[in-house]
């Protein structure tokens, strides 16, 4: 059985040995006390003596290679017996260049050469020499260009500076978006300041394609940020979206009905419950309600007297459900999803409230499971808060209508006694599935949620 | 507020530390009889007398040691190098046992030692005689090193020295030693070791420079302003160890941009050491990487015209703040 012998600790500090020179040639026959090689330690050179009778058969470590101790330099055995393989040490002279190993195919042919010079190289041994030229060829002593090499070789890595991309982190900016105007189309302070103020690149709003960003917004010094050509890449969620409203605007015969509500019951309720809700803890009942709230209870209360509203086209029949899932509208970046609230028929206000306060926020982080999402048989929208008066949405399949909620807005109205008065005018559309419902009922549904928002103490009951 | 010179500025701290205190004395090669050899000392032998000011043989490992030895019996010696490049000969006096003896003794010892001179290059004295070794004594633990580039700081800094209980290197500049400056009159004034000085403030850029290099920055900086309407911060280390790391982040963290500029070489410079502390510390706050300039990377040149654009001046510092921050000369 063969021995490997191992690079011996020749020194207290040792960690590596040099090969200097072998006394013996493989083949040769050694007994035990024999000096075998001579090994530089780090602080002398040292013989090294061999505890093993035999033939010297392997010489793993050639003369200049450096060896770690406990690494195997030779093998010693039985005359004729195979050496065992082992991980070759490293042969090389600089003693550093052992993950080059792999690094160069072309070098391959080159390589073999240089073993074959040296007669008896080990064809496992890692490669050496051939790093050296061609690793400091791809240096440059440009600081510039060192500082961003390797950075781009995918051209994905996008190049700003610390400081830039904290500041865009903090700003919520997406970096892919601002184009860098330092060098190497490095992304500076100036430039994230300058789309703070321009207020462009919002995450979310931009594109990732950073090849087609913006070249005209950059040019240092133009006063006002123009706007650019880009492509937006179509997120899951607007192909989802592209592909549920073209199929229901050409498949759904959409008919849009409107009425106009007198929005001051609805805003009297709401502050006299936020007056003396808002400022409670919860557990006594605090809580906060918001128009769409009310409207969102409104909408689901409505169907109960016009129950044939909550249907749905399929085909060769139509379903009308016992129970109103209500969805509704929440804008989140790039898109819009629609969370269901279940059975809103028979939740109260507050249940409603806290429920879509949940949804909101999941929609926003894009934590909406698909079963929050699915399943509606009625959707409201609102566009109040940005100031849109009215306005027809399209119907959310398998929905048989949709409500479109505008804003309250003031205005001179004529009263009961021909008086022109203040009043606070809501105007709500109705898009209707002329397949399923008639003009009919999507009226009659209107006039009942009108009574509902006129009088919302119906709400109660 | 007195306008004086460098020299003469470092001459009233050593003959007032001398006048304060018994224990301080001068040695160094002709310090004391001729008057010293770039003159900071002219004039002191005659006053203090030869206990006082002593001129040593040629013989620094010999005049350091006995600097080392005299100053843990409680003296305070300040030992004049006619050149820095001369300590090199005392390497082991002035670095091994100098630094390690208060150490080595658990605390039991100090050595209150002061060596000082010039240490500067671009005055055609040869590449034996310009080193600029701030770099390697500060790598020292246990020793301490100044480097003034005012006359109010050369004064204030080499008070603080002598009064120091550590070994403290000063290292001057014979381009400087005529400059004039305005210096406090007051006899107490000190300018504590360790504590950098902003000279000029600035939003656009910071500067961090020490010696002779934040004279040539300040002059860069004005040429910025006028010319180019930039506003570039100068930060004066003053003190390389202990380094005052908290003004050089903060003036990186107003400014976001960092320029470094010295005399010494660059190779393990003190301003490698600068910034690797700015990018650890302020990385987020970086505009752009981090620039250096050094003296060129060879021996001290001797041919006059090529050794003067070996060490970086104001056109060098304002060409690289220019390209930093892109703008086109």
């Amino acid at each position: 059985m063969a021995e490997i012998i191992e690079m011996p600790k020749l020194s207290d500090t040792m960690s590596t040995g040099t090969l200097i020179k072998w006394l013996k040639k493989e083949g040769d026959k050694v007994a035990a006390g024999d000096m075998i090689a001579e090994v530089e330690t780090d602080k002398a050179t040292m013989e090294v003596e061999n505890f093993e009778d035999g033939v010297l058969l392997k010489i793993y470590a050639q003369e200049g290679a450096s060896v770690p101790v406990g690494g195997p330099i030779c093998a010693v055995g039985e005359k004729g017996e195979d050496a065992p393989e082992v991980d070759a040490p490293d042969s090389g002279d600089s003693g550093s260049d052992k993950d080059e190993s792999s690094k160069d195919e072309e070098k391959e042919e080159k390589d073999e050469d240089e073993s074959k010079s040296k007669g008896k190289a080990e064809k496992s041994q890692p490669k050496k020499e051939e790093s050296d030229e061609s690793d400091e060829s791809d240096k440059s002593d440009d600081s510039e260009k060192s500082d961003s090499s390797g950075d781009d070789d995918s051209g994905e890595r996008i190049k700003a500076s610390p400081l830039a991309r904290r500041m865009a982190k903090d700003q919520g900016l997406d970096l892919s978006a601002i184009k860098g105007t330092g060098p190497n189309g490095r992304v500076i302070k100036n430039d994230v300041l300058k789309a703070v103020e321009a207020g462009t690149a919002k995450k979310g709003s931009a594109s990732k394609d950073s090849s087609s960003a913006a070249p005209a917004a950059a040019s240092a010094g133009t006063a006002v940020a123009g706007l650019e050509d880009k492509e937006i890449k179509v997120s899951n969620m607007r192909a989802a979206i592209a592909r549920a409203l073209v199929s229901s605007k050409t498949e759904a015969p959409h008919f849009y009905l409107q009425i106009e509500v007198d929005g001051a019951p609805l805003a009297k309720l709401r502050k006299t419950l936020n007056d003396k809700l808002a400022g409670l803890a919860p557990e006594q009942g605090g809580v906060k309600f918001t128009v769409n709230d009310l409207i969102l209870k409104a909408a689901a209360e409505a169907v109960r007297r016009v129950p044939a509203i909550n249907r749905s086209w399929k085909g060769d029949k139509i379903v009308q459900y016992g129970q109103v899932h209500l969805a509704f509208g929440v804008a989140v970046d790039d898109g819009l999803l629609t969370p269901v609230i279940r059975q809103a028929d028979g939740k109260g206000l507050r249940q409603i409230a806290a429920e879509a306060k949940d949804l909101i926020g999941k929609a926003r982080g894009k934590k909406l499971k698909p079963d929050e999402m699915s399943g509606s048989t009625l959707t409201v929208t609102n566009l109040g808060m940005f100031g849109i008066s009215d306005f027809y949405g399209i119907i959310n399949p398998p929905n048989a209508a949709i409500l479109s909620v505008g804003a309250t807005v003031k205005q001179p109205v004529v009263n009961e006694k021909d008086e022109i008065t203040i009043g606070y005018r809501m105007k709500i559309g109705l898009s209707g599935d002329h397949r399923v419902i008639d003009g009919a009922v999507g009226a009659q549904y209107l006039s009942a949620l009108k009574e509902i928002l006129e009088n919302p103490a119906l709400m109660l009951v | 507020m007195a306008i004086i010179t460098y020299r003469q500025a470092i001459k009233d701290a050593l003959a007032e530390e001398l006048e304060r205190d018994e224990n301080v004395f001068i040695m160094g090669e002709e310090v004391a009889e001729y008057n010293g050899a770039y003159k900071v000392t002219e004039g002191l032998w005659k006053r203090f007398g030869d206990k006082r000011v002593v001129d040593a043989p040629i013989s620094e490992a010999g005049f350091i040691g006995l600097g080392i030895g005299a100053s843990l019996l409680g003296l305070r010696p300040v030992i004049e190098m006619m050149f820095f490049s001369f300590v090199y000969v005392a390497w082991d006096q002035a670095v091994n046992n100098a630094s390690s003896m208060r150490y080595m003794s658990g605390g039991l010892m100090n050595c209150p030692l002061v060596i000082r001179g010039p240490a500067n290059g671009g005055t055609n004295v040869g590449a034996t005689h310009s080193h600029t070794p701030e770099n390697l004594i500060a790598n020292f633990p246990g020793l301490k090193v100044v480097v003034p580039a005012t006359p109010a700081d050369a004064k204030g800094l080499m008070k603080s020295a002598i009064r120091d209980n550590d070994p403290v290197y000063v290292m001057e500049s014979t381009v400087l030693y005529g400059n004039e400056g305005e210096v406090p009159d007051e006899e107490e004034f000190l300018v504590p070791i360790g504590k950098a000085d902003v000279k000029r403030e600035g939003s656009d850029l910071s500067i961090i420079a020490h010696g002779r290099s934040v004279l040539e920055s300040l002059k860069a900086a004005e040429k910025l302003k006028k010319d180019y309407n930039i506003d570039v911060e100068v930060v004066d280390l003053r003190s390389i160890r202990p380094l005052d790391e908290e003004t050089i982040i903060k003036s990186v963290k107003k400014t976001n941009r960092a320029l470094l500029v010295e005399e010494n070489k660059p190779f393990c410079g003190v301003d490698a050491q600068v910034s690797h502390l700015i990018q650890r510390r302020a990385f987020d706050y970086l505009d752009g990487p981090i620039h250096r300039l050094s003296a060129v990377d060879a021996p001290a040149i001797y041919s006059p015209p090529i050794e003067k654009i070996q060490l970086p001046d104001a056109d060098v510092i304002t060409r690289e703040v220019l390209e930093m921050l892109q703008v086109k000369a």
